[in-house]
């Protein structure tokens, strides 16, 4: 029997980066969908027969969509599971995320799709999609079988932490994937460029002796890919960037019309080289924290839509990983339960409004993944969002619902959270 | 409960207190810190050229060498400063066995810290690895040498071993010169100097030069005959030649042909300039051989000497620290 049970949400600051919309309103949700929202919905009272929420003034927004998390499962379910993933996702107000196939083993047949679905299911909290691979084992050399994947249900597809190093295996990674038109997103690292490097290349490595990975690595992939997509027509995403080059080369391509996209994660606005510090393995990080100019070009990407989305970049590492010295560390911070108030850090700052800092994480992720999800919509799902944006508080790692505790963000104050999230129209997350 | 262990000498009352619980890094010591185990290390040439060289300053204290990586120099180096100060040394050499069998680096802290050493001294491959080490302990620890970070008591002892020759630091023009790249001497010298009021120079090729290495002080030569013109100092480092090859440089050859000191390119130098080498030297790759056993320019003996002096007012200062907050 299919859910009929009526949500009002009412005095909600309506929050719809698709429409624009920004305006004092409620919302009606059906079972697991979107019935009616909008500024005069209820102005002539609550219907009957409803569970009436008053939002007294929270925000009211499309739940986030992070489009890049590593999950441990399977194979490091001590580092992450899809069900812990799932918990620390809906704390951050994330109603649908898209995971990263490097996992053991690789998600590289329908098999691994299948799995991650079904386990999805039994966690039944946040919507979780998979990438899969590119290349088999991610080894750089054989496609994947792309089109049957795809139908398994794999939204796009990545090496993950690797990049396709191989200019001809991406030229027909690329040249098969627009056949079905997937996407095909990349890793920008060069890594013969990177190889060795453990942080960015600068005075702070030289001070601490550290092996540098030079920010060019970075745009000559970029570039590389880019004319790789002019020869293919193909659509490429470039993940994760984090130089001002990454960021021109892509407003660059933009003009000219290719078929492109990028995201950037909360560690590449809110933090810098400068982080690593005395040796903070929880600031290592691929790819690296980069100096302040750099930071700042990824704000104005962001600002002026060069960047595409926020993704949070999570990537779980245990003690073991990161209580080492410093070069043997692996890569990676979480940050399912940091995106949403690090996104707002730059709304409080004035550098984004909030629709825009929104946008970023709902409707623009959600459109290049190919997901109708996103928007505060009649028939949409209700996956929903409502949240404090001027709450402050501080991180603390240990409140955390993540399996492990490595982020670099400990202790740091900032202002918003997610109060509740709900994922079609059932709640996942209360924060009371 | 201390009380009755016998200081050192008349004027030990009088040693200011090193102001860390370990020496970790010459970056950030006042140069007031770096002039007390100078001025200390000084009386201990004199006792080391005696007979006679034992002393009780460290008698029923434990002094252990914790070698993550190949050393006979350095290790020996303390190893005689710490018996030579009456200490109890053990030496661990923990190359690759400990860490196959999957003992991590904070547990082979935990298991020394647990048998109550008082000074802990580490060498490891890794940079940042001896801090990382030193969070975890309960005793003194001294940085032996950390990946291409820091080798602290090395710039003390070339600080010395200039200081006795020269008289001060301050002003001299010293060139430091090759493998600048993966040096913790370097750097370490880089902080010595700079905090001293010398002047320092880096030389190298530009594959063997960090990025932004300027930002820390120095200036960048790519010539010997700019990098060496005037210095008082000439420092020359080791090549590692098994990784060097084919890769940073074209060829041994051509490297000692434009970077290998010999009489011709120490011309540019001050007449009575001075050559020095951290050990062990690759004779005839980074420096002429002759050049090298010159009595009247190298100081390369005596810095293995002053080495040991060094690293007995180290062990002093750290655990007369000790003492004081007990």
């Amino acid at each position: 029997m299919p859910n009929t049970r009526r949500t009002a949400y009412f005095n909600a600051r309506l929050l719809d980066p698709a429409t624009g919309l920004d305006a004092p309103g409620a919302l009606l949700t059906e079972g697991s969908r979107i019935l009616d929202c909008g500024p005069t919905l209820f102005n002539d009272g609550l219907p009957d027969g409803v569970d009436a929420i008053d939002l007294g003034g929270l925000c009211l927004a499309p739940g986030l969509v992070d489009m890049r998390v590593t999950i441990g499962e399977p194979g490091e379910e001590h580092k992450e599971t899809i069900l812990s993933a799932s918990r620390a996702a809906a704390a951050g107000g994330i109603t649908a995320v898209a995971m990263l196939p490097h996992t053991e083993p690789v998600i590289d047949d329908e098999a691994g799709v299948e799995f991650v679905a079904r386990r999805a299911r039994e966690a039944k909290l946040v919507k979780i999609f998979c990438y899969a691979a590119i290349t088999r084992k991610l080894a750089g050399v054989d496609l994947t079988e792309m089109g049957l994947l795809a139908r398994a249900g794999a939204v796009a597809f990545t090496d993950g932490g690797h990049a396709v190093a191989d200019a001809l295996v991406m030229r027909r990674a690329l040249s098969y994937a627009s056949t079905f038109d997937l996407l095909i997103v990349q890793h920008p690292e060069e890594p013969r460029l990177a190889e060795g490097g453990v942080m960015n290349a600068g005075e702070v490595a030289t001070r601490l002796g550290l092996a540098g990975i030079p920010r060019e690595a970075e745009v000559i992939m970029i570039e590389r890919d880019l004319r790789l997509v002019e020869l293919t027509g193909a659509r490429y995403h470039a993940a994760h960037i984090s130089t001002g080059e990454a960021v021109e080369a892509i407003r660059r391509a933009k003009r000219r019309g290719l078929r492109v996209s990028c995201d950037t994660a909360p560690f590449y606005f809110a933090l810098t080289e400068v982080d690593v510090g005395e040796y903070r393995t929880f600031a290592r990080l691929s790819p690296p924290l980069r100096g302040e100019m750099d930071r700042r070009a990824i704000v104005e990407g962001l600002r002026d839509g060069t960047i595409d989305a926020v993704a949070s970049d999570h990537t779980p590492q245990d003690q073991d990983s990161k209580r080492v010295p410093f070069a043997q560390a692996l890569p990676g911070a979480i940050g399912l339960e940091t995106m949403l108030p690090l996104v707002l850090e730059q709304v409080h700052r004035g550098h984004l409004s909030l629709l825009q800092g929104l946008d970023l994480m709902t409707r623009r992720p959600a459109d290049i993944l190919g997901l109708p999800l996103g928007r505060l919509a009649a028939g949409a799902a209700a996956d929903l969002v409502i949240f404090d944006p001027d709450i402050p508080w501080r991180v603390d790692v240990d409140q955390f619902r993540s399996k492990t505790r490595n982020s670099p963000f400990d202790e740091r104050p900032l202002m918003g959270r997610a109060v509740r999230t709900i994922v079609d129209g059932r709640i996942v997350f209360d924060a009371s | 409960m201390n009380a009755e262990i016998p200081l050192p000498g008349s004027d030990s009352r009088a040693l200011p207190v090193f102001p860390h619980r370990d020496l970790l890094g010459i970056e950030g010591l006042p140069r007031q810190a770096i002039t007390s185990i100078l001025d200390r290390a000084d009386t201990y040439v004199a006792q080391n050229r005696k007979p006679d060289k034992k002393t009780a300053v460290l008698r029923g204290r434990t002094v252990i060498n914790l070698f993550f990586e190949n050393s006979t120099r350095t290790r020996t180096s303390f190893e005689l400063a710490g018996k030579r100060l009456g200490g109890d040394v053990i030496n661990m050499s923990v190359s690759a066995s400990s860490v196959k069998k999957g003992e991590t680096l904070i547990d082979t802290a935990l298991t020394l810290s647990a048998m109550h050493p008082d000074v802990l001294v580490v060498r490891h491959p890794d940079s940042g690895a001896v801090s990382l080490l030193a969070q975890k302990v309960n005793c003194a620890v001294i940085n032996a040498g950390d990946g291409a970070h820091e080798h602290p008591t090395q710039a003390l002892l070339d600080a010395l071993t200039i200081r006795r020759r020269r008289g001060h630091l301050e002003g001299l023009i010293v060139a430091i010169c090759g493998d600048i790249l993966h040096s913790r001497v370097a750097r370490s010298n880089i902080h010595l100097l700079n905090a001293m009021g010398a002047r320092v120079r880096v030389v190298a090729p530009a594959t063997l030069m960090p990025v932004e290495i300027e930002r820390l002080g120095v200036e960048v030569h790519a010539t010997m005959a700019g990098g060496l013109k005037d210095a008082d100092i000439v420092m020359m480092l080791r090549l590692q030649t098994e990784r060097m090859s084919g890769r940073y440089i074209p060829s041994i050859r051509e490297y000692f042909h434009f970077f290998g000191l010999d009489y011709e390119k120490l011309r540019a130098a001050k007449p009575d300039a001075l050559i020095m080498h951290p050990g062990p030297m690759n004779r005839g790759i980074e420096i002429d051989s002759q050049l090298a056993d010159d009595i009247h320019r190298s100081m390369i003996l005596e810095q293995v000497e002053l080495g040991v002096a060094i690293r007995m007012a180290c062990l002093e200062l750290l655990t007369q620290r000790a003492r004081a907050t007990i």
